[in-house]
């Protein structure tokens, strides 16, 4: 199966507002899928009709190969943003509750959330109420109940919010981990830091539309704008007439004392790479060439951005 | 699924059984009632009552002679004028009596009281007097043997009732199944009370510890719903357990001393509600009815507390729906009570049938003996409705999770069930 889960134009309204308007995702398996957006975008909306906690007014999700029932949900393990526990109960009683809710025995509750509590190393919080641990403590906690009954779809939503860079690194790795071992994770976030280090794919929503879908190497290549970073010595005068038939742009970075010298530059398209090359070796000494990729974050600037305008000139049109 | 309930409810239960607030509560609660149950005998027998003194000065001289004191009360025949008995601070009450008393007695008597009387004291010296000026009127007729005619004139009535539309001819008694009636529909309302509202907190809880939207992505609401009802539901019942073992072994210590309080003389009332409840066919058919009007009334209230627990989230907003809940089951109490005066009546009929009130009212009717159907059917549509607000309820829990932080309207709440 390409694809384990695929919504198909997903429209969800709210009294007054609509959350979601004509979404379609496709996940691929086994991939880490990344859901990105501003604020009130609407990704969480879409996570909870994925999670069957809510229905779409229209369109639908297939979850491997058929339409989602309520039944699928043992196979989805959700990370929700608002998230808790019974602050009076024993962590390790809770933990056992939530696994058992997901269809594990008692026993086996115990023996995997025993070894998920040592790899954590959090073994010593087992009789420990809820209510005497910190945020972060609680969030590990967490983590383990969503992952536990080893579901194939993996659902985060802001896993990273209120932890440190070490403990972040941790659940960082054990993402990883868990896709290696085959399951899909579909991850909602705001720090973009993480999408680059964690995503195979992505899907950007904006005022309740994607805006922008892809896997994410694509991306940074297609938004690139195929930009390069030159640095020379030499005459930049004499750079710039003898390449000027393959750039779209021409931007002198700064020169110094020694004559080393930097230029930004935008290809008029792919094929001028090879040319730019062979004339700039002419016209120039070249130190260092390569390629500028844009990072997520100027990505997802870039895009929310674009879309804001066009809806602005729309309703102006109108 | 079967499992999540099982494992919902062995969750509700365990959690609240061993909290402190459960064992203390369970423990403290009895010997509560123990004291006030016993406090009014231990206090009458300990309390001797001070005597006081009532002047009576008595210008018609018939009647003074005729008032009795009483332990509490001791009547004074008083010569001297009424500002000599009011300058005397022993002197609790004075009586002035004018010469035509007898004739008319609401313009001749007047009574002053030093402070506020107790209505007893009140009560005790208007009987008195009218006693006198009755006997006084009467004997002015110059009857003979006047009070042995009136002695034999006067019935006291007290007789055994018998049902005959059963095959076997029972006794019944009306006063037994009033205080039976009464007894149940107190419990039901307390156990509404606090067990019902303890649903509702319970889903408030999980709103507000964010823990719902990891549960209602493992369970089904209505599975949620149903788990806590029944969860807390078991609570109650084994609050009510140890209840009745502590409240049952204290009063076997302490009956000793209820037993020496006078108690109203054995009469034919009290002799056939012995008899009535001997009859263990009888006493058996009427404790299985009132258990199952029981839980359901209990699960009925305890959804209706579980759609507003889904509808806010926040105690505040709660109480002020909770209305919604409580009104019905007070109305229901009342309205039983006026059935038991009437218990075959048309209205006694439909507020037994309508899910609200047919909890308490079947209270009140089922001593008294319902046709079968008539139970048949209340017991399907009290059932039936509350399976329906558990549908209702899951609605409104599904779609409230939205909703944090706003307090719904009335309006709302009812779109918000009508969402798909």
């Amino acid at each position: 199966m390409e694809h384990i889960l695929t919504a198909r134009n997903i429209v969800k309204d709210f009294t007054g507002h609509r959350a979601l308007d004509d979404v379609s995702i496709a996940v691929p398996t086994g991939k880490v899928y990344g859901l990105l957006g501003p604020n009130g975008a609407g990704k969480t909306t879409l996570i909870r009709i994925i999670n069957h906690i809510t229905a779409p007014d229209s369109g639908e999700v297939i979850f491997d190969g058929h339409r989602l029932t309520a039944d699928d949900i043992v196979n989805i393990g959700y990370l929700p943003e608002e998230r808790g526990l019974y602050k009076k109960m024993k962590v390790g009683d809770q933990a056992v509750f939530f696994a058992r809710l997901k269809g594990l025995s008692k026993r086996d509750a115990e023996t995997a959330l025993k070894q998920w509590f040592e790899r954590l190393d959090i073994s010593q919080w087992w009789d420990k109420k809820v209510e005497e641990l910190s945020k972060g403590m609680a969030q590990k906690v967490q983590f383990i109940v969503t992952v536990l009954h080893e579901p194939r779809l993996l659902i985060f939503d802001e896993p990273f919010s209120g932890f440190d860079p070490i403990n972040a690194g941790i659940l960082k790795r054990e993402i990883l981990k868990l896709r290696d071992q085959g399951a899909t994770v579909i991850f909602s976030t705001h720090n973009m830091g993480s999408v680059e280090e964690l995503c195979d794919e992505i899907t950007l929503i904006n005022r309740s539309r994607n805006i922008l879908s892809g896997p994410v190497r694509e991306l940074r290549e297609r938004f690139s704008d195929n930009r390069y970073s030159l640095a020379f010595i030499g005459n930049p005068d004499e750079l710039r007439s003898a390449t000027a038939q393959c750039c779209r742009d021409f931007e002198l970075g700064g020169i110094d004392t020694d004559g080393n010298a930097t230029a930004t530059i935008a290809l008029a398209d792919n094929n001028a790479l090879k040319p730019f090359i062979a004339a700039a070796n002419n016209a120039v000494t070249i130190n260092s060439f390569r390629r500028l990729m844009p990072s997520m974050d100027e990505i997802f600037v870039s895009a929310v951005e674009a879309s804001n305008l066009a809806d602005e000139n729309t309703e102006i049109k109108q | 699924m079967k499992s999540a309930l099982n494992i919902i409810i062995a969750r509700e239960y365990l959690e609240r059984v061993k909290r402190k607030s459960f064992i203390i509560s369970t423990l403290l609660v009895p010997l509560l009632m123990v004291v006030l149950m016993f406090a009014p005998a231990a206090i009458m027998l300990l309390d001797t009552p001070e005597s006081r003194s009532v002047a009576v000065i008595d210008d018609s001289g018939k009647i003074a002679q005729r008032l009795k004191s009483s332990d509490e009360i001791t009547f004074v025949n008083y010569s001297q004028p009424l500002d000599s008995a009011r300058a005397d601070e022993n002197i609790e009450a004075i009586i002035t009596i004018g010469p035509k008393a007898i004739d008319k007695p609401n313009s001749s008597i007047t009574v002053y009281y030093r402070g506020a009387p107790s209505l007893s004291t009140d009560s005790y010296i208007s009987g008195q007097l009218k006693n006198a000026i009755e006997d006084l009127r009467l004997e002015a007729y110059n009857i003979a043997n006047i009070k042995q005619i009136l002695e034999e004139v006067n019935v006291d009535l007290s007789y055994p009732t018998i049902r005959i539309d059963k095959e076997e001819e029972t006794s019944t008694s009306s006063m037994l199944s009033y205080i039976i009636a009464l007894m149940m529909d107190m419990m039901l309302y307390m156990f509404i009370l606090i067990y019902g509202s303890m649903v509702m907190n319970s889903i408030i809880e999980e709103k507000n510890n964010r823990v719902l939207e990891i549960v209602v992505s493992s369970v089904k609401p209505s599975s949620l719903m149903l788990g806590k009802i029944i969860g807390i539901g078991l609570v109650a019942i084994t609050q009510i357990l140890i209840w009745a073992v502590i409240l049952g072994a204290c009063s076997a210590w302490l009956m000793p001393l209820a037993a020496s309080i006078p108690t109203a003389e054995t009469d034919a009332e009290v002799l056939s509600a012995i008899g009535q409840l001997s009859d263990f066919g009888y006493v058996a058919s009427l404790f299985i009815y009132m258990i199952l009007f029981f839980i359901g009334g209990y699960l009925f209230y305890s959804a209706i507390y579980a759609a507003i627990g889904s509808a806010v989230d926040n105690v505040q907003d709660a109480s002020q729906l909770s209305t919604i809940a409580t009104m019905p089951v007070i109305i229901g109490i009342i309205a039983s009570m006026s059935v038991i005066q009437n218990p075959g009546s048309t209205m006694a009929f439909w507020i037994s049938i309508f899910p609200f009130t047919s909890p308490m009212a079947m209270m009140s009717r089922l001593p008294f003996g319902v046709p079968f159907w008539e139970i048949a059917l209340s017991l399907v549509l009290l059932y039936a409705s509350f399976l329906f607000l558990i549908w209702l309820c899951a609605k409104i829990y599904r779609v409230g999770i939205f909703m944090y932080g706003k307090k719904p309207s009335f309006v709302e709440i009812l779109r918000w069930a009508r969402y798909k």
